[in-house]
């Protein structure tokens, strides 16, 4: 085992060699300012190695590479988009570049909608109490360096203020068009107390992309946060929610994963009020060179909060799925109520699910439990569907659906959980 | 309808556990034919390689329903041809809800028949009739299938599955097994009510209480995986009278 100093310094020197070339992007004080912020504590972690415990099952050398690997483009064939029977505003970037023709005018009542690119050059925005704070409160106790470097140099986008009830979703649309771009996204959001937000992302974004949320939910607002992470196989992408909820606040989070090289989706709350509830869930399907990590950190600061974690993937040829999760709960937290599952579905036997889930708990009156399991469609289970008169292909199309139901059952939108339902279903139809 | 003759079956993992040695019965339409036996003797696994459950071996002998090799189909292929194993344990599985199953299920054989699917609204009301029969509630039809179900209600829903089927020939597999007698009476019921000219039955129990409720027209006495005797309902009743011993040792097994 290397020592841990000179572990250190070889991710500082990592740093500094690839930010050698990058130049911080101009803009006004209040942005300027979080960036150098950003820019400072990334050089002072260092990049992510594959020797750090956190990264024990991925390997990040893709994400933190000078260059992106270039990625073929996925012919959807004139499949309708996700979301697509949903009336919303869209936003769409392509190569996660803002892109306002192909997009809807930012215009929702109660909402506030703005382009990071045009509110980084004002010297004063509301963004500026969120922006970079709530990703730095996240590198501790973990280190997140990934997402600090996304702070430091993203220039592209949304920041969104909820006042009232949105009366329908903001939808994110991340669309490819060049092989090998590089993307860097980051996004706020503010939930104003009471008010209720749908976020919805979807699309492959770029053959690398860096994207960072960061979400203040003050008290009894909520945040309905859905996402698909587009088809394209030969993608590598590090994504960062920090979600911090006030008192009887809400958080729904979903993603569905389909393909791509290696995806890592990291999810840090932080229930702050009391009786706060957050649900952060993921359905991932992945067929051959497949890498997906989901790592989860729910830190419960305030007594009655709830919180879910929810995670099936269904993998098969090589395919690779990571899930790592851990509640947190601090002395005060008391009538925490947590719960954790973690599953995969091993289609043949070269599949791996690697599953750390933790416990860490401080408050004395306190429910928490947590799962992790990993197995092949159960055979009683295929002869009694097929003894009934099922095909065999049906009979497991519809167990392995059963399967990943419990995720999908965390979308409170049932429009929403059937249209990524039925993607589901259509990537397990062509992928049998 | 059902003719199996000199049926010889062994576990597929190890040919020294021969279960079947040289099983023959056949059974007429319309006939309700039981099968009893001591722990053991092969009844279950009989219903289990008539259905094509995998890990048996099947190495002498036959199986048709109305002429067709039953052994050569998938077991989706069997049922579609009008044959229905009501399981000694029924199966739960957690995600997928009882109506979507049984739809599925029912769909599945009208295609394969060439009919045409039900609609849903169709569905419905055909399931809705036959499930208060057996005294299921909507809940229980939209649940898990088996999930949370007690051993009565199992045995229930396996007899709704053959009522929506409607197959030719019904296998019940100890379907008496973990059932109290107001249960019992409500699951013979639901089996007497399919009974008719064309649709024959094979009633695996252990005990003569079932074959009160439903009458059965010839009784095979089953011991170590052959029939060692056949008659008609008054050899349940000398099962009930002697056990099985007697029998056992009459037919110097």
């Amino acid at each position: 085992m290397m020592p841990r100093a000179k572990l250190k310094a070889q991710k500082i020197d990592a740093a500094e060699a690839r930010l050698a070339p990058l130049i911080l992007p101009k803009g006004g004080a209040w942005i300027t300012a979080a960036r150098k912020d950003a820019q400072a504590r990334l050089l002072q972690m260092g990049l992510p190695s594959k020797r750090d415990e956190y990264w024990k099952y991925t390997d990040p050398r893709r994400l933190i590479a000078d260059q992106a690997e270039a990625g073929a483009l996925h012919d959807t064939g004139g499949e309708t988009p996700v979301f697509d029977c949903i009336d919303r505003v869209k936003l769409v970037f392509v190569d996660g570049v803002f892109d306002a023709a192909a997009s809807d005018a930012p215009e929702l009542a109660g909402v506030e909608i703005c382009q990071l690119a045009q509110a980084a050059q004002s010297d004063l925005h509301w963004a500026r109490d969120l922006y970079g704070k709530l990703e730095a409160r996240g590198q501790a106790p973990v280190e997140r360096s990934l997402a600090s470097f996304n702070t430091a140099y993203a220039t592209q986008g949304v920041l969104i203020r909820a006042t009232g009830k949105a009366e329908k979703p903001v939808s994110l649309i991340y669309t490819r068009s060049a092989e090998n771009a590089d993307a860097m996204l980051h996004h706020v959001i503010r939930v104003e107390a009471g008010a209720e937000l749908t976020l919805l992302e979807n699309g492959p974004c770029a053959a690398r992309f860096n994207q960072v949320i960061e979400a203040d939910i003050a008290a009894g607002a909520t945040l309905h946060h859905v996402r698909a992470q587009g088809r394209d196989h030969e993608r590598a992408g590090a994504v960062h929610i920090f979600a911090a909820l006030g008192a009887g606040a809400q958080l729904k989070s979903f993603t569905l994963t389909a393909n791509g090289a290696l995806i890592r989706n990291e999810a840090v709350i932080w229930l702050d009020g009391e009786d706060g509830s957050a649900h952060i869930a993921g359905a991932t399907v992945g067929d051959g060179a497949f890498h997906h990590d989901d790592t989860v950190f729910i830190t419960h600061a305030a007594p009655r909060c709830e919180s879910r974690q929810v995670f099936k993937k269904v993998l098969r040829h090589g395919a690779v799925g990571v899930f790592q999760g851990k509640i947190l709960v601090e002395q005060p937290a008391q009538l925490t109520d947590g719960y954790q599952i973690s599953q995969s579905l091993l289609l043949d036997e070269n599949a791996q699910f690697l599953a750390k889930p933790e416990l860490e708990i401080y408050a004395d009156d306190v429910k928490c439990s947590h799962g992790s399991t990993s197995g092949e469609i159960d055979p009683s289970q295929l002869f009694y569907l097929r003894a009934r008169g099922v095909s065999e292909d049906d009979a497991k199309l519809l167990l392995v659906l059963a399967f990943l139901a419990e995720a999908l059952e965390e979308i409170g939108d049932p429009a929403l959980a059937e249209d990524l339902r039925s993607r589901l279903e259509g990537w397990l139809k062509r992928h049998s | 309808m059902l003719n199996i003759e000199n049926l010889h079956a062994e576990l597929e993992d190890d040919a020294e556990v021969k279960i079947l040695k040289g099983v023959s019965l056949t059974v007429n339409p319309g006939e309700v034919h039981a099968i009893m036996g001591p722990n053991g003797s092969g009844k279950s696994t009989l219903s289990y390689v008539l259905s094509g459950r995998d890990g048996y071996e099947v190495t002498e002998g036959s199986a048709t329903l109305d002429g067709a090799d039953l052994l050569e189909m998938e077991p989706e292929e069997r049922a579609a041809a009008g044959l229905f194993l009501a399981f000694q344990y029924p199966v739960e599985i957690p995600g997928v809800g009882n109506m979507t199953f049984l739809r599925t299920a029912v769909n599945a054989q009208r295609k394969a028949r060439g009919q045409e699917e039900l609609s849903a609204g169709e569905f419905l009301k055909i399931i809705r009739a036959k499930a208060k029969e057996l005294q299921i509630d909507a809940d229980m039809l939209k649940r898990p299938v088996n999930v949370g179900f007690s051993g009565g209600e199992k045995k229930r829903n396996e007899i709704l599955q053959m009522a929506m089927l409607e197959p030719k020939m019904c296998i019940l597999d100890e379907t008496d097994s973990g059932l109290d007698v107001d249960a019992m009476k409500l699951v013979a019921d639901g089996v007497n009510a399919l009974r008719d000219a064309g649709r024959s039955f094979l009633v695996i129990t252990h005990y003569q209480r079932l074959l009160n409720h439903i009458k059965p027209d010839v009784v095979h006495i089953m011991s170590e995986g052959r029939i060692i005797k056949t008659g008609g309902p008054e050899l349940a009743l000398e099962v009930e009278e002697n056990g099985y011993g007697d029998l056992l040792a009459e037919a110097g097994a």
